[in-house]
């Protein structure tokens, strides 16, 4: 097994013989051109003289620590080619993203494992290595036999991440096209970890992230991540992109983004935005951000008085991305007054006929607009609340402020 | 106008920070010793080093808070990523060696300050140690680090000893812009150790760390910058008043060697019990704060820079290594004041030369770095930029050649 495998530091200054067995140079760096393969070391490049050869994968006859011996000598002159993935200049000591280990880490070496196809060897991205184990592999390489290395570094825990779960961080967006550079594991990962790892690049990564991610992710995303760094992403992206992200957010997330930002940028996100959104942003914008007003936000669902626990069925059938944080209903008058709050679980106690005036909670708690931060959390913390509806001047229904919202607040202090 | 006013004060004082943290841990125990040494022994002669020093110190400061606001990144990361694993390898255990010896001088700072007030150094030593570990690893850091700010108004503290002792003014104005130059060990190692301890290979690492950390960006270089001069020149100042003040206090006395930095606050004593308080008062404080900050630093810059986890927020399980340098550095720190008969002025002085000995090599992958358009875009050096940077490496280079030269000399002269 282990006789099929080959570190990226080995393979660099590996001797390579022609077939008279004359050496003809020492590998510099390899690549892979993930467009066409995005595991196979598809070019070793050799510097033998003044310039660079590339050796295509398929003229290589067998390969191993000892040297590549070639079938085919026919090679071609080395030129910068931008659909290269280059392993020295592209991946060593860079950072990537770690989809399954959900971080940011730092190439120390990679690990290939060699095949047989066609009567040649080849090599195959296996893992990208980190940690301790690849770090003294790089440190003693050229001072200590190869042999003698994987012995010695046998007692050291290894730390590899498998090649699929890496993702490349490329700020240029052309040449992300021509690495072929996606963001399915970005956008499969949870959305709070993506902010997470998205707090630990640099200003130009986490953008090019950003810019490039599926705007209903980047919208999850970005509403975890840091207040400060939330806005000097949104300052650099696109407006367009910019605008469909903040769609995407729930309109109090949103509103407290544009707050933060610029006045100049937050009006041209504005304008960008499809009408409904804006509208309802717009409103919420209004409000000081340590107010009732500016913590709540405007999605929720009202039935008049006279619903039965059917017709709240039903809503929330049509409210179906409400579903999963929704924990109450409010009922209101013809007026917009509000009534009375129905906690969402007590439907399943009663028949779909029932007034659900019948299930509502005794005390009816409510605040104004307003209404100061501290007192807000106050009276969720005293009551025991978790959703607590937000009146206007004249007494009408105009948002929620819910658990979550209180729990940002309480550890911003 | 007057909106315009207050828009850069606010973002001059969202970028505070940084720059003068880094000014005034830069006045920890080694450096009060080391400029308290150099007034006492060498008298006004060493004060023209500090004006070459402080246009150093902002050209590199500078230099590095706007590598951190431009690229978002670490001096090791950036090192690492330009220059590869092996050089970065080296730079970090040469960090972590130089470090060591200031921590040292650090505990020994808090040993000797509080041993003026009779408290022994085997209750203050191993009780810092165990504070400082406590705060970084509880993460309550952030909140004592206020604190220390508000506390480096004791600085302050120097400038009235360097007036109460009353140093022969006209003196120091004249020595302080007249170069002398002599080709004595002694005198070359003074002024090694003047600049190594004004410009420590730590500084640049913990300033672009901090300038990344607090989110500075490309928008704000220039409020950055402000706050980096104004630092630097506030060091400068406060170097400039303890060398007076132990000149006009211990030198025209009778120039002498001295012990640390505490034999400097009993050599102030004469002129007044305040003078004495405030300059042990000081020391203390300075000990504190960089103690609490060094072995952090380090232990964040070596685990960045070799892509080991790292930080506070994160468990022992899950940054093994960070977690042991950062213990490790304390704990030798500490302990090496404990044992009686350890040459801890012999340390400190070698830990100044060797910081001297390592700054060109740091400011070399700066000013490489910096030039990179691919890294900077438009905020690579400008033309002057680069000239004070060579002309700095050139010169330390000079100087410590120079030294070794005279150490071969007394060596074999010796023999």
């Amino acid at each position: 097994m282990a006789e099929d495998i080959l570190f990226f530091t080995e393979l660099l200054g590996l001797k390579v013989f022609d077939l008279k067995g004359r050496r003809i140079g020492a590998v510099r760096d390899a690549a892979i051109v993930p467009l066409i393969d995005p595991v196979r070391v598809d070019r070793y490049l050799i510097g033998g003289g003044d310039a660079w050869l590339t050796i295509r994968y398929d003229q290589v006859r067998s390969l191993s620590l000892d040297g590549i011996w070639l079938r085919d000598e026919n090679l071609t002159p080395y030129h910068s080619d931008e659909y290269m993935l280059r392993a020295v200049r592209d991946l060593l000591d860079q950072q990537i993203i770690d989809a399954q280990g959900r971080k940011v880490v730092r190439v120390a070496d990679i690990t290939f494992e060699i095949r047989r196809e066609n009567g040649g060897e080849l090599l195959w991205v296996l893992d990208i290595d980190v940690g301790l184990r690849s770090i003294f592999r790089r440190l003693a390489q050229g001072w200590i036999p190869p042999r003698w290395v994987r012995r010695l570094q046998q007692p050291i825990p290894p730390n590899s991440i498998r090649w699929e779960f890496c993702n490349i961080l490329e700020p240029d967006p052309l040449r992300r096209l021509r690495l072929n550079i996606s963001n399915r594991l970005l956008e499969g990962m949870h959305p709070a970890d993506l902010a997470d790892i998205a707090e630990d690049l640099s200003p130009e990564d986490r953008e090019a992230i950003f810019e490039n991610i599926d705007s209903e992710v980047a919208a999850d995303a970005l509403t975890e991540v840091d207040p400060d760094i939330q806005a000097s992403i949104f300052e650099s992206l696109e407006t367009e992109k910019a605008a469909d992200i903040v769609e995407e957010m729930a309109p109090d997330h949103a509103a407290d983004v544009l707050g933060r930002l610029e006045e100049e940028t937050s009006k041209d996100i504005l304008d960008e935005m499809e009408h409904e959104p804006k509208a309802e942003v717009s409103e919420l914008l209004e409000f000081e951000e340590d107010t009732a007003g500016g913590m709540m936000n405007t999605e929720y669902i009202a039935l008049p008085e006279s619903a039965t626990v059917g017709d709240a069925i039903e809503a929330l059938k049509e409210n179906e991305e409400l579903a999963e944080t929704l924990n109450t209903i409010f009922l209101i008058d013809a007026q917009d007054g509000l009534t009375a709050t129905i906690p969402v679980a007590r439907l399943c106690l009663y028949a779909s006929a029932a007034p659900l005036k019948d299930l509502a909670a005794e005390t009816l708690i409510q605040v104004p607009v307003t209404e100061r931060q501290d007192r807000v959390t106050e009276l969720v913390d005293k009551y025991n609340l978790l959703a607590l509806p937000v009146v206007d001047e004249e007494g009408k229904l105009t948002g929620v402020i819910t658990a979550d919202d209180i729990i940002s607040v309480l550890r911003a202090k | 106008m007057g909106k315009r006013l207050r828009y850069s004060l606010v973002t001059f004082l969202a970028v505070l920070g940084p720059g003068f943290i880094t000014a005034m841990v830069d006045n920890d125990a080694g450096g009060i010793y080391t400029y308290s040494q150099a007034g006492a022994r060498w008298g006004y002669l060493p004060l023209w080093t500090l004006l070459p020093i402080t246009i150093l110190l902002i050209v590199t400061q500078e230099m590095c808070s706007r590598m951190g606001a431009v690229t978002g990144k670490g001096l090791s990361d950036l090192i690492r990523e330009e220059f590869g694993l092996r050089t970065t390898f080296v730079m970090m255990a040469a960090l972590i060696l130089l470090n060591l010896t200031n921590i040292m001088a650090d505990f020994a700072g808090i040993a000797s300050s509080l041993e003026l007030f009779g408290i022994t150094r085997y209750i203050t030593v191993p009780l810092g140690g165990v504070a400082v570990w406590l705060l970084a690893v509880r993460g309550t850091y952030r909140s004592v680090e206020k604190i220390f700010l508000l506390a480096c108004i004791v600085y302050v503290a120097y400038i009235i000893s360097g007036i109460l002792v009353r140093p022969n003014w006209k003196q120091a104005a004249i020595d302080s812009v007249r170069p002398v130059m002599m080709l004595q060990g002694e005198y070359i190692t003074m002024v090694i150790g003047m600049v190594g301890t004004s410009i420590a290979p730590w500084m640049q690492f913990y300033q672009q760390a901090a300038t990344v950390e607090k989110g500075v960006g490309p928008k704000e270089v220039r409020a950055a910058r402000v706050e980096v001069i104004l630092s630097c020149i506030l060091t400068s100042v406060i170097a400039f008043f303890i060398v007076v003040a132990c000149a006009g206090a211990i030198y025209n006395v009778k120039p002498r060697d001295i012990a640390d930095a505490a034999d400097a606050a009993l050599g102030l004593k004469p002129f007044g019990q305040y003078t004495y308080i405030l300059f042990a008062a000081g020391l203390l404080n300075a000990s504190l704060f960089a103690v609490c900050i060094l072995p952090l630093s380090t232990s964040y810059t070596v685990c960045e820079g070799l892509g080991f986890e790292s930080g506070v927020n994160r468990r022992f399980q899950e940054a093994p290594i960070f977690y042991w340098l950062f213990t490790l550095l304390i704990v030798v720190g500490a302990g090496s004041v404990l044992i009686p008969g350890f040459p801890l002025v012999k340390m400190i002085l070698l830990s100044q030369v060797l910081n001297g000995a390592v700054l060109p090599f740091v400011l070399i992958f700066m000013t490489l770095l910096i030039n990179k358009s691919k890294l900077m875009h438009e905020w690579t050096n400008s033309r002057f930029y680069n000239i004070v940077a060579w002309t700095s490496v050139a010169l330390m280079i000079g100087i410590v050649l120079a030294l070794v030269a005279l150490s071969v000399q007394q060596m074999t002269r010796g023999s």
